[in-house]
């Protein structure tokens, strides 16, 4: 399996910009990532580049279906203060 | 404008004038070598922004740090806050939107990259950008805000364009204080944290400040005031920005509302008052401070506080047919008239401020005069009689220009903010009153705007405006805030004085009020 890109995308163009195997193109609603292309970054880096540069939490998942960057990993904001926010109606 | 008496321009305290934050950030203070440079720019001179208009195309959506103020997953037609944008645009689109902007909006002069992410983290959609524009309209300048992560690397191709400003966004210069406004940045291929990440972005926006300056190309710096956090440490940043050389400072408020999903605004981090922006304003002083910065959305249209962008979406340009040369013909001949009238404006003026030296010399009691339709108020002589002592008041006003209160409350889309000392009235700032969603139930948000509107003024103590209905004539009321439409089509500051006056006279400014709560 490659990386993969949920419907959490925000379509900034990050990841496709430093993807090493141009894997990564502009979906209808999304970005997509062609899984014959990615290579998960073996061989060019250490690290994927795509999970370590995308700034929204869930939208990238590993080879083994993942969620690589998980909720309050980027932002810092707790979880459930979200889950608070939202059951309150106002995110 | 220079109308100022000689009183007010060498007062610590500020001037009377109505378009003019204090001495120390007016352009008038710049030398002639970058007013030049700067006088059609209508970001950078609150004059200017009278006459010229800019746009902001959005091509760089990428970005390679992440702020606690910034939130990239919100887009909401009715949100307009910096860093969001509706429509993100190829190069190609964007020269196409640019031209067609031009050649609608002949008083335009700037294109802006200014996000929604950072246009060097976008360089081959940003510069491919400025190179058919550079090509196509020779005439256009060419402007650009960035984060400075990527700047050092960017300097020599950004020299090659026309883009003599460069805008850098620094809120801090310590480390420790820049972890806790970056969680992250994107470096060498990975993503780091904490003040080993804010470390090398905060020594690669001083090092992108300086090498600009060595290409003689113009830096202002953008500073986010987030209270608790950089508010303490602004004025050192200030002053290394100033040492190294940038020309401008704009020390903007924190917007942080939960909804919006940011880091601070989830957290319930506050933005600072009014109040708080201003004395960090006066602050910094030795620098030359920016004051009436709108901060505009990422894609926005036309002449400042007036956003034309809904005119030229993708789908309305589409069939389009410009012809750019006889529209850069247009531009410079509604520029030359323009510039011509800005001169006129200038001398007569020079001649006014001579008479009223001449006048005042004289010992008349009060001098009020109009060229242009603009009415300039000499007050010092009239506030005799206040204590020097008596606290500051911020009044709110509505005006569509001519610096007179000429605008129906329910009318104005932004008030001007005036803080009345026993010196004098100026303004302090601007506030827009749809700056967030306007309240309906798509948003999730029951409050009106009327009610935004209120609270966004609740740390003004009156609002002069032309006219005022009686819903909102109540509201204020109860909101504490003193509906004045007594002043119509008089001149700000002195309607700011008279009503400064009238709350004095009234017992409002007695010792015991001075504890009125000022709340954000």
């Amino acid at each position: 399996m490659s990386y993969q890109i949920s419907d959490l995308c925000v379509s900034c163009h990050a990841c496709m910009d430093v993807c090493p195997t141009k894997a990564i193109a502009q979906g209808e609603s999304r970005f997509v990532i062609d899984s014959r292309a990615c290579s998960h970054c073996d061989g060019d880096y250490a690290v994927s580049q795509c999970a370590s540069i995308c700034p929204v939490e869930g939208a990238i998942l590993d080879q083994f279906g993942e969620v690589v960057n998980p909720p309050g990993s980027l932002t810092g904001i707790p979880p459930e203060r979200i889950a608070a926010l939202v059951a309150e109606g106002i995110l | 404008m220079d109308v100022f008496g000689p009183d007010q321009q060498n007062d610590a305290a500020g001037c009377t004038q109505v378009s003019c934050g204090s001495s120390k950030d007016h352009v008038d203070a710049l030398p002639d070598s970058i007013r030049d440079r700067i006088k059609d720019h209508p970001c950078y001179s609150e004059e200017a922004h009278h006459h010229y208009a800019r746009m902001h195309v959005a091509v760089a959506p990428a970005c390679n740090i992440q702020c606690n103020y910034c939130n990239r997953k919100y887009d909401c037609a009715n949100e307009s806050r910096p860093g969001v944008v509706s429509e993100v645009l190829t190069p190609e689109q964007a020269v196409r939107k640019t031209l067609a902007v031009a050649a609608s909006i002949p008083q335009m002069t700037v294109l802006g990259v200014a996000g929604p992410g950072d246009p060097l983290a976008n360089p081959a959609r940003t510069f491919e950008t400025f190179r058919q524009l550079s090509e196509k309209a020779p005439d256009i300048k060419l402007c650009v805000s960035t984060n400075g992560l990527a700047l050092p690397d960017c300097v020599e191709e950004l020299a090659q364009y026309n883009v003599d400003h460069v805008t850098i966004t620094i809120n801090a210069v310590d480390p420790e204080i820049g972890a806790q406004i970056y969680p992250w940045i994107f470096w060498k291929n990975r993503r780091m944290r904490g003040v080993k990440a804010a470390k090398i972005l905060l020594e690669r926006q001083l090092r992108g400040l300086e090498m600009l300056i060595e290409k003689g190309i113009l830096v202002k710096v953008n500073s986010v005031m987030i209270p608790g956090v950089n508010d303490a440490h602004l004025e050192e940043v200030s002053k290394v920005i100033r040492a190294k050389g940038a020309f401008l400072h704009n020390v903007m408020p924190l917007i942080a509302e939960a909804e919006h999903g940011t880091y601070y605004g989830v957290m319930g981090q506050r933005g600072p008052t009014q109040a708080e922006l201003t004395t960090l304003q006066d602050a910094c002083g030795d620098m030359n401070m920016m004051r009436h910065c709108r901060q505009c959305r990422a894609d926005a249209v036309g002449l400042l506080g007036e956003d034309r962008g809904e005119d030229f979406t993708l789908a309305k340009i589409d069939g389009l047919e410009i012809d750019y040369q006889a529209a850069m013909k247009e531009r410079a001949e509604v520029h030359a008239q323009i510039e011509a009238d800005r001169t006129r404006k200038k001398e007569r003026a020079a001649d006014l401020k001579a008479q009223l030296q001449l006048q005042s010399g004289a010992g008349s009691a009060r001098t009020l005069f109009t060229y242009n339709g603009l009415s300039v108020g000499q007050t010092s002589k009239d506030l005799s009689g206040l204590p020097a002592d008596l606290r500051p008041v911020q009044m709110a006003v509505a005006s569509q220009g001519q610096g007179l209160i000429n605008q129906h409350f329910g009318h104005a889309k932004e008030f001007m903010i005036y803080e009345a000392t026993p010196t004098g009235a100026r303004l302090v700032g601007h506030r827009k009153t749809e700056q967030y969603c306007s309240g309906d139930t798509s948003c999730g948000d029951g409050e009106t705007t009327l009610q935004k509107t209120i609270r966004m003024l609740s740390d003004c103590e009156a609002v002069l405006c032309s006219k005022i209905g009686f819903e909102p004539w109540d509201q204020l009321e109860a909101a504490g805030i003193a509906p004045n439409g007594e002043h119509a089509m008089e001149p700000i500051a002195d309607a700011v004085m008279a009503v400064y006056r009238e709350l004095y006279e009234g017992g409002a400014l007695d010792a015991a009020a001075t504890t009125r709560p000022i709340s954000a």
